[in-house]
């Protein structure tokens, strides 16, 4: 349980620049919702989330994590004015700078905005704030009545004297209430919940809180902060990763109206790994973006390539390909594949790859920053603002502490914006100039110097008896390691990238499995993007299934729910597995669950009209798979026309995301991720020639338009385990899409496609 | 020297006159509601009207717009209550909201040139504005809500 106290009146108003008199601070121990393991005994205390009261009414909420189009800014704040009874129309959203001190103080996830964990992470803790605060104002209106608390409710921001009918506003109690103690130490009593039935936002469909400013141009995105005497700029870069700038003339780009000053940042040194840090380059610094994107164009650069122009799709697929069959670590075993397949009546085996990928948030990355200041001051569209502290401070040999970040919506993030090393560059170039400067990346900056979705082989073997049951599946997958970041040299998958989709393998009534990696080289910034390793795993596994159904001369509905089955839990220690990352939570808080997986994938196969008769060219396609603690299926119906080109003319999809706060958050989420799985599946792919990225802008790395976009997306919110944690929501939708796809076209033409993207030109191979 | 009218605002641009459109609002005169995306009339981020009309400002010169009258989120309408902005709201359509000033300002501008759209000629008119986000479906119905009103 939570621990609620006053923080002290000036300490808020400093924080928040708001005329707070009321204020509320939460103490959380080491045993609550946010701590690692449930069994920790409580360490220590420290001040978390905030909600305010103003003497008019107002309620502010803090929202502690970064908006990027999931709704968080709303989800978050809904739960605890929830339960703190308060108007949705008189409650304000104030979005906290980065402090993983006060908003992540069980160190659980640094106050980043990833791993679809915010709302799962918050949801107990969100309610505690809520009900202490309306506890709180009913004890301060019981004093000003002269009753006991018990006779006091509260509705709707007002407070209520049972038998006398009585009433405050929330605004009229704030002095009263800021004279109050609150119970604090061990045994301080919880606060009273109320009870899910009496909930009047939690599961229910709201607006997201910037409706109005973002259909007027009214929202702050991370270019629309300025500073008095700012500059811009924007930096030249190596088109080979780790490449160095040799020698550069600046003349002509000097000569640039606007354009002030040119200035290298160096590379790294060779040793250094990565992470977050800056490129380097050459950077031109300016009065306006369209000089210094004129200037950046005049400069000549010689650079020194460094080793990876060895890097190239030529032969870097094939060699992941190799490596898949080859596999090598196994890290899932259950009996004896290598018996069961010798014995097998027959013997099934394919290869997917999935390209590089890259993630396109519609607002390249930007970043202001004001070295000169002490603290630093940074304004960025990051999803890690500590993260953000920490790159920041060591570009300038600085403390974290003495750095702020504050976070501006974000145009999109889809995990690029979890990397802030265009933070670093813009607070190398203020250091540099005694300026604050705005680094903004252009389209081709963010294409061709990204942090890439690793590309994938995947290498699968299954045995079928004379029945057309499974006997066994052998599993071999490749790709080079995001874990690269920090340790260059790493060639083989990391657990946390094999728990996304490839360990938890969901077929868990097949009696012989075994799963490996094989090694892989990183040649690039590996990184992780909306949904990360899923993508391939939930490709291949749900691809090869239904290859098996049809060498089975089974329907891939029941032979699917069939393999994966109806049991409450898969327990894969009993598979040998020594290590699984559960998306950082605890396997006993989150287990897999096979019926969970079993009922989304039943459900979209009855909304969709599963086996129903289809005409000529169309196909249904199903794919279902757990991620991010959640369970999806999606079933895609695609018309091949005779030219080869495809049109989808409707997507079902079911999700079980246990208890959710906003469904038409939820549904909006998985809209949106049919559509980024649509551009997995059709478009998305990023070539390397002599370590240079082939691709740069939409018209060579195209998205999903509206004329092919899948316009009659149909979200069922599964609410069989609405009782159950809270899961994720913003990933879980994109991995079955790509799969459901591919199988859908199987059924319309026949043709298996293994390779993604399944362009018009790939379809008609 | 460029005479122009910005949101019913005259202007005199003195600089170079091949500066995009784009840069010239969001730089000098402030207004940050149009957006860059690609910097290539690839992705719509950046639409704005000219005359009424929807145009690239990322790649079309502050030259274009001589004697013109150029049109931006900020000044679509006094209250944000355009029937496209309505329409946009109630369907929820932004998810980051990064692309919908140029989407609404795109659909504004077909619904003015053509009140009542075809669906296929509402998927042709917003066919050059990307949602990475990936809100088409409401964008779809948004316009045909709002074309109903216009």
């Amino acid at each position: 349980m939570a621990q609620i106290t006053h923080v002290s009146r000036r300490q808020f108003i400093q924080s928040t620049g708001l005329g707070a008199v009321l204020v509320l601070g939460a103490q959380i121990r080491q045993n609550s919702i946010f701590a690692v393991a449930r069994a920790q005994s409580a360490t220590s205390v420290q001040p978390n989330l905030f909600v305010s009261i103003d003497s008019d009414g107002t309620v502010t909420i803090t929202c502690s994590r970064s908006e990027m189009g999931q709704g968080v800014r709303t989800g978050i704040p809904m739960i605890l004015a929830d339960e703190l009874e308060a108007d949705w129309s008189r409650v304000k959203i104030w979005q906290a700078p980065g402090d993983e001190t006060k908003y992540d103080p069980a160190g659980k996830d640094g106050q980043n905005t990833d791993g679809s964990r915010s709302t799962r992470h918050h949801f107990e803790i969100m309610r505690e704030l809520g009900a202490s605060a309306r506890n709180l104002l009913e004890r301060a209106a019981a004093e000003e009545w002269g009753v006991d608390a018990s006779e006091v409710y509260t509705k709707h921001h007002r407070l209520y004297h049972t038998s006398s009918g009585r009433s405050f506003d929330f605004g009229e109690l704030v002095d009263a209430a800021a004279n109050l103690s609150l119970p604090t130490g061990e045994n301080a009593p919880a606060p009273r919940l109320k009870h899910p039935s009496e909930w009047k936002y939690i599961g229910r469909d709201l607006p997201v809180v910037d409706n109005f400013d973002m259909s007027t141009g009214g929202a702050t995105y991370g270019a629309d902060v300025s500073l008095p005497g700012m500059k811009i700029a924007v930096i030249a870069r190596s088109p080979v990763y780790r490449g160095k700038v040799r020698s550069f003339d600046a003349t002509e780009a000097l000569q640039v109206s606007g354009v002030e000053q040119v200035i290298e940042i160096p590379a790294m040194a060779d040793d250094t790994p990565a992470e977050f840090r800056a490129l380097g380059g050459v950077a031109v610094i300016g009065i306006n973006t369209w000089s210094v994107m004129e200037g950046r164009s005049k400069l000549k650069i010689e650079w020194d390539d460094g080793p990876f122009t060895v890097h190239d799709s030529s032969t870097f697929d094939d060699t992941l390909r190799e490596s898949a069959r080859r596999g090598g670590s196994v890290i899932r075993r259950r009996g004896d594949v290598d018996e069961a397949l010798s014995t097998a009546d027959s013997v099934v085996e394919s290869e997917y790859f999935v390209p590089y990928l890259v993630h396109t948030p519609m607002e390249p990355p930007v970043a202001l920053v004001d070295a000169t200041a002490r603290p630093v001051q940074v304004w960025a569209a990051t999803q890690a603002p500590n993260e953000t502290r920490q790159y920041v401070a060591e570009a300038l040999g600085l403390e974290k502490t003495d750095v702020e970040c504050h976070i501006t919506l974000l145009g999109g993030g889809f995990g690029r914006k979890s990397k802030p090393d265009f933070a670093c560059e813009a607070a190398i170039l203020s250091e540099a100039i005694g300026a604050p400067v705005r680094v903004q990346w252009t389209r081709e900056d963010e294409v061709r110097n990204g942090y890439y979705h690793a590309a994938s082989a995947q290498y699968i073997k299954a045995g079928l008896d004379a029945s057309g049951n499974v006997t066994a599946w052998h599993h071999s997958a490749a790709w080079p390691s995001l874990m690269a970041l920090w340790a260059p040299d790493v060639k083989t998958a990391s657990t946390l990238e094999a728990g996304l989709g490839l360990i938890d393998l969901p077929y868990n009534n097949i009696p012989n499995l075994q799963i490996e990696t094989g090694e892989a080289d990183a040649m690039i910034r590996v990184g992780w993007y909306r949904s990360v390793n899923n993508i391939q795993h939930s490709f291949a596994t749900n691809c090869f299934v239904n290859e098996l159904a049809a060498a089975a001369d089974r329907d891939p509905l029941e032979f699917m729910l069939g393999l994966i089955g109806d049991a409450d839990e898969m327990d894969l220690t009993e598979d040998a597995v020594e290590e699984i990352w559960n998306y950082g939570d605890s396997i006993d808080d989150w287990p897999i669950m096979p019926k969970r997986l079993s009922n989304v994938l039943r459900t979209v196969a009855q909304k969709s009209g599963y086996g129903k008769q289809m005409a000529d060219g169309h196909g249904l396609g199903l794919a279902c798979h757990r991620s991010f603690h959640s369970y999806v299926a999606t079933a895609v119906h695609v018309v091949v026309r005779d030219n080869g080109s495809l049109h989808v003319p409707q997507v079902d999809v079911a999700i079980d995301c246990g208890r959710y706060v906003n469904p038409e958050g939820v549904r909006k989420q998985i809209e949106g991720a049919v559509v980024f799985g649509h551009t997995i599946a059709r478009h998305g792919k990023i070539t390397t020639s002599r370590g240079v990225v082939e691709q740069s802008n939409f018209h060579n790395y195209p998205l999903t338009r509206i004329g092919d976009t899948p316009l009659d997306v149909r979200v069922e919110i599964v609410e069989d385990y609405v009782h159950l944690r809270s899961c994720g929501v913003g990933e879980p939708g994109v991995p079955p899409y790509a799969p459901a796809l591919a199988n859908a076209i199987f059924a319309a033409t026949g043709k298996r496609h293994r390779a993604l993207p399944l362009t018009d030109d790939a379809l008609r191979v | 020297m460029v005479p122009l009218t910005v949101n019913g605002v005259s202007h005199e641009f003195d600089g170079d006159p091949n500066m995009p459109i784009l840069w010239y609002l969001r730089d000098e005169l402030g207004l940050a509601g149009t957006k860059f995306g690609c910097g290539m009339a690839l992705c719509g981020a950046c639409t704005v009207h000219i005359d009424g009309r929807a145009i690239r400002a990322c790649v079309t010169p502050v030259s274009a717009a001589d004697s013109k009258e150029v049109t931006t989120i900020e000044g679509l309408d006094p209250g944000g209550n355009h029937p496209v902005q309505r329409a946009w709201r109630s369907h929820n359509v932004p998810q980051c909201g990064y692309c919908q000033s140029g989407q609404i300002m795109q659909a504004a501008s077909l619904l003015a040139e053509n009140p009542d759209p075809s669906d296929e000629e509402v998927i042709d008119g917003m066919q050059g504005n990307i949602c990475r986000c990936g809100t088409y479906q409401r964008i779809f119905a948004a316009v045909r809500t709002a074309a109903s009103e216009v």
